[in-house]
C-alpha cells in the first residue's frame, strides 16, 4: 500500500493486485504496534485513506503467468484478465510459521497452546486470558524462536519481530492477568531498534515478567489440561519442568506461499532463506537483476513495519528512477 | 487434546510396509526375556494372516548392544549386518523385518551410512567376502515387526476374539504405549507417525478398541540407555527414569502397557518389582503392577491364543488382571506348566509387588 500510495502520489498509474480480498495483510489482525503500543487498525486505516483514487485496487487476484517484450511486462491474472505494466513491485510479504512442524510443542493438539498471532487476535477483545476451560490463565509461558534460527525446521535466520513482540505481549498479558506469573523462554534478546531495549526494561520492572535464556525441549499435558514444559536453563545448564496454564509459541516468518512462483515467474533468485534475493544487500536492496522488477516489504526478508514502510517509500523512488531513466 | 492435530502430523509419517514375504531377524534381548513374544508372531504372521516369513536359524545378534556401549568397532558391526542381508539375499527374500528396536535403528543407520558414503559399502562388501565368502544385496523393504502388526491391525481385528474393552464396565480399557527411543527418534520419517507422536502402537490400541493415554512422561526413556543400565553404577539412572514414567502415568490409573521395544518391555515389567522393594510403591490396582506386554502378546491376546502359550507366565508383573477385564479365557493351574504338562516351578514372591 505505501508503495501504491507514494507512487501515486507521483502520477504515476498504479495497479494494487492483492491475493486476498482485504487489504492490511497481517497488520489488520495486530492488536497494538510495538514499540509505542499504537494501534494497528488505526494505522492500517490511515494508510487505506491515503490510497488515491487513481489507485486501481484489484482484490481476490492472482498473477499467473507473465510475459517481457519492449521494455514492458505483460500479467496474466487469475480472473482471466491481463493488463500491460512497465515495472512491477514485488511486495508479498510473509506468512506465518505453521507451529505444527514444531512438533513436540503440542500446537494443534493441546488446547491451551496457541500462536502469538492468536494472542494478538484476542487481545482485540480487551478480556484477561483464559484458557480453553474458561480458567483465568496464572501461569503463562511465551516461547521465542518458533521457526526462526531454527535448523531442525530449515529456517536458519532470525524474524526479527518476534523479541520484541513477545515483551509487547507479555506485558499486556501482565495488564490482563493482575499477578499472573508470565515466563519469556528466549536464546538472545535482540532488542535491535529504538525504544525496544526500553521496553524490555519496562517488562522486567515494572510488570515482573521472568526471562529465561533457555530452549523448551518438548511440551506435554496434564489431566487437568495444565502444560508441562521440559526445557533447559541455558545459563544454569540445567534442564528443568515448569507447568503452566498457557504456552503461548512466537511464530516467525517465512515467505509467502506465492513467493516462489514469483521468483520463477519473474526469473528472480530465491536466497538460502526462500525470500527473494535483490541486486545487493548494500546499495540496491529494492532492486532485482531483472529490468523493472522490484522488492519492497517482506518479500526480501523479515522486517517491522516501520522497516517495511520505509522500504516500500525506498522502492517507489528506485521505480520512479527507473521510469524517469531517460 | 485435538487428535485432529495428531492425525495431521501422523500424514506426514507414512511409509512403505511390504504386503508379503518377510525375512524375520530376532532380538537378543526379546528372544531371552520373553520368547513366547517372536514365536506369537511369527504365529500369527503364518497361521493368522497367512504371510510367508522367513526366521532363519543361522542369523545372529546385530551387535547393536556392543556398538551402543562403545565395546563393538562400527566397521565390524556394518559387516554383520551384512551378513544378515546376505542370509536374506540367499534365502530369496527382499522384505527385512528386525523385532528389536535397537536393530531397526542400526539398520536404518548403517544403510543410510552406505547411501551417503558407498566407498564404506563397498569396503564392507570385500570384509563380508573375504571372512565369510558371501555377498549381499541391499533390503529393498526393512521395517520394524510393529509397523506389520500396525499394518495389519484392521486384519487382526477382523479375527479378534478379545477386545481392549473392560467387560466388566463396557468401557475401553486404558492403554498406555511406549515406543523405543531408536524406533523414530533417529528416524522420523522411517517410522509410522513420527518421532512426537508415533502412531504405530497407538493406532493398533485403537483399533482393537482402547484408548490410549498421553501422559506427560509419555516420551521418555524406559530408562535402559545401555550404559546406564551395563554399568552397573549408572543402573540408579535406568530406575530414576522408569519410576519418572511411572509417576507420570499413574494418575491417568492405566489398565496396560503396551512397548514396541524389547529393553523398554524388561525395564518396564521388572523395573515395577525394583521400584516396590526400593521404594514400596506399586502402581496398580490392588496391589497388583500395570501389565506390559509387547504388542505380539498383545495381538495374540486379541486373536485368542492361550496367554501361556504367548508365554505372559513369564512376566514380572501378573497379567490376571488385563486377562479378567478383558474377559480372556485361562486355567490358573497351568500357568507355570509346560507344553508338556510338567511343572515348571514357582517364582519367589516379591515383599511388595503382589503377584497371582
Amino acid at each position: 500500500m505505501e508503495a501504491a500510495i507514494r507512487l501515486s502520489a507521483l502520477n504515476f498509474e498504479v495497479h494494487l493486485i492483492e491475493k486476498s480480498f482485504i487489504l492490511g495483510g497481517h497488520v489488520k489482525n495486530w492488536h497494538m504496534l510495538f514499540p509505542d503500543l499504537s494501534s494497528a487498525t488505526q494505522l492500517v486505516e490511515q494508510q487505506k485513506n491515503q490510497l488515491r483514487d487513481s489507485v486501481n485496487i484489484l482484490l481476490g487476484i492472482e498473477v499467473i503467468r507473465a510475459s517481457y517484450t519492449n521494455n514492458k511486462y505483460t500479467l496474466y491474472f487469475s480472473d482471466g484478465s491481463s493488463n500491460t505494466f512497465d515495472a512491477i513491485i514485488l511486495t508479498t510479504g510473509f506468512k506465518l510459521f505453521p507451529a505444527q512442524r514444531k512438533e513436540e510443542y503440542g500446537y494443534s493438539i493441546y488446547s491451551n497452546v496457541i500462536t502469538s498471532a492468536e494472542l494478538e487476535e484476542y487481545f482485540q477483545t480487551d478480556k484477561p486470558l483464559y484458557t480453553k476451560e474458561h480458567r483465568i490463565a496464572e501461569r503463562i509461558a511465551f516461547i521465542h524462536c518458533v521457526g526462526s534460527r531454527d535448523d531442525k525446521v530449515g529456517n536458519r535466520y532470525c524474524s526479527k519481530v518476534c523479541c520484541v513482540t513477545a515483551v509487547k505481549q507479555a506485558m499486556e498479558t501482565a495488564r490482563r492477568n493482575p499477578g499472573a506469573e508470565i515466563y519469556l523462554f528466549y536464546m538472545d534478546l535482540r532488542m535491535f531498534d529504538r525504544q525496544f531495549e526500553d521496553l524490555y526494561f519496562q517488562a522486567q520492572t515494572q510488570y515482573g515478567i521472568r526471562f529465561i535464556r533457555g530452549r523448551l525441549s518438548e511440551v506435554s499435558e496434564k489431566p487437568d489440561s495444565r502444560l508441562f514444559l521440559k526445557f533447559e536453563d541455558t545459563l544454569l545448564g540445567k534442564p528443568l519442568r515448569l507447568t503452566t496454564d498457557m504456552l503461548v509459541l512466537m511464530v516467525g516468518m517465512e515467505p509467502a506461499e506465492n513467493t516462489g512462483q514469483l521468483a520463477r515467474l519473474f526469473n528472480v533468485p530465491v536466497g538460502n532463506d526462500k525470500f527473494l534475493l535483490p541486486k545487493n544487500l548494500h546499495q540496491y536492496r529494492n532492486l532485482t537483476n531483472q529490468p523493472g522488477i522490484f522488492l519492497a516489504g517482506c518479500v526480501s526478508g523479515p522486517k517491522t513495519i516501520g522497516e517495511t514502510l520505509t522500504d516500500a517509500r525506498s522502492a517507489a523512488l528506485e521505480v520512479y528512477n527507473y521510469l524517469n531513466r531517460n | 487434546m485435538k487428535n485432529v492435530g495428531k492425525q495431521l502430523i501422523w500424514q506426514q509419517y507414512q511409509k512403505e510396509i511390504a504386503e508379503d514375504h518377510f525375512f524375520y531377524v530376532r532380538s537378543c534381548i526379546r528372544q531371552n526375556f520373553f520368547p513366547g513374544a517372536e514365536a506369537t508372531f511369527l504365529r500369527i504372521l503364518k497361521d493368522v494372516l497367512h504371510k510367508d516369513v522367513y526366521d532363519d536359524p543361522a542369523h545372529t545378534t546385530c551387535t547393536g548392544i556392543g556398538y551402543h556401549t562403545d565395546i563393538i568397532p562400527l566397521e565390524t558391526t556394518m559387516t554383520v549386518v551384512a551378513r544378515q542381508f546376505a542370509l536374506m539375499t540367499e534365502k530369496g527374500y527382499k522384505n527385512f523385518i528386525p523385532s528389536c528396536v535397537t536393530s531397526f535403528g542400526l539398520y536404518l543407520e548403517i544403510l543410510e551410512s552406505w547411501h551417503n558414503h558407498p566407498e564404506v559399502l563397498n569396503q564392507i562388501r570385500k570384509y563380508l567376502k573375504e571372512a565369510t565368502g558371501r555377498t549381499f544385496e541391499l533390503p529393498e523393504n526393512i521395517v520394524h515387526a510393529s509397523d506389520i502388526i500396525y499394518k495389519f491391525r484392521r486384519e487382526i481385528a477382523s479375527k479378534a476374539k478379545y477386545r481392549l474393552v473392560n467387560q466388566q464396565t463396557g468401557q475401553p480399557l486404558r492403554v498406555v504405549e511406549h515406543i523405543g527411543c531408536h524406533y523414530a527418534k533417529m528416524f522420523p520419517h522411517k517410522s509410522v507417525g513420527g518421532a512426537e507422536f508415533p502412531r504405530v502402537l497407538s493406532g493398533i490400541i485403537e483399533e482393537w478398541g482402547g484408548e490410549v493415554i498421553d501422559y506427560p512422561e509419555r516420551r521418555h526413556c524406559c530408562g535402559f540407555g545401555f550404559r546406564q543400565y551395563f554399568i552397573k553404577a549408572n543402573r540408579g539412572y535406568t530406575f530414576s527414569s522408569v519410576k519418572k514414567k511411572f509417576d507420570s502415568m499413574h494418575p491417568y490409573s492405566p489398565d496396560l502397557i503396551v512397548t514396541n521395544c524389547p529393553g523398554c518391555n524388561v525395564f518396564l515389567d521388572k523395573g515395577q518389582y525394583v521400584i516396590s522393594e526400593q521404594e514400596g510403591i506399586v502402581y496398580g490396582a490392588n496391589g497388583y503392577g500395570i501389565p506390559v506386554l509387547t504388542f505380539e502378546e498383545l495381538a495374540g491376546l486379541i486373536v485368542g491364543f492361550d496367554p501361556w502359550d504367548i508365554g505372559l507366565q513369564v512376566h514380572q508383573v501378573s497379567v490376571e488382571p488385563l486377562l479378567d477385564k478383558m474377559g480372556v479365557w485361562y486355567e490358573p493351574e497351568k500357568k507355570y506348566r509346560g507344553k508338556n504338562n510338567i511343572p515348571l516351578g514357582q517364582p519367589l514372591q516379591p515383599t511388595v509387588l503382589k503377584t497371582f
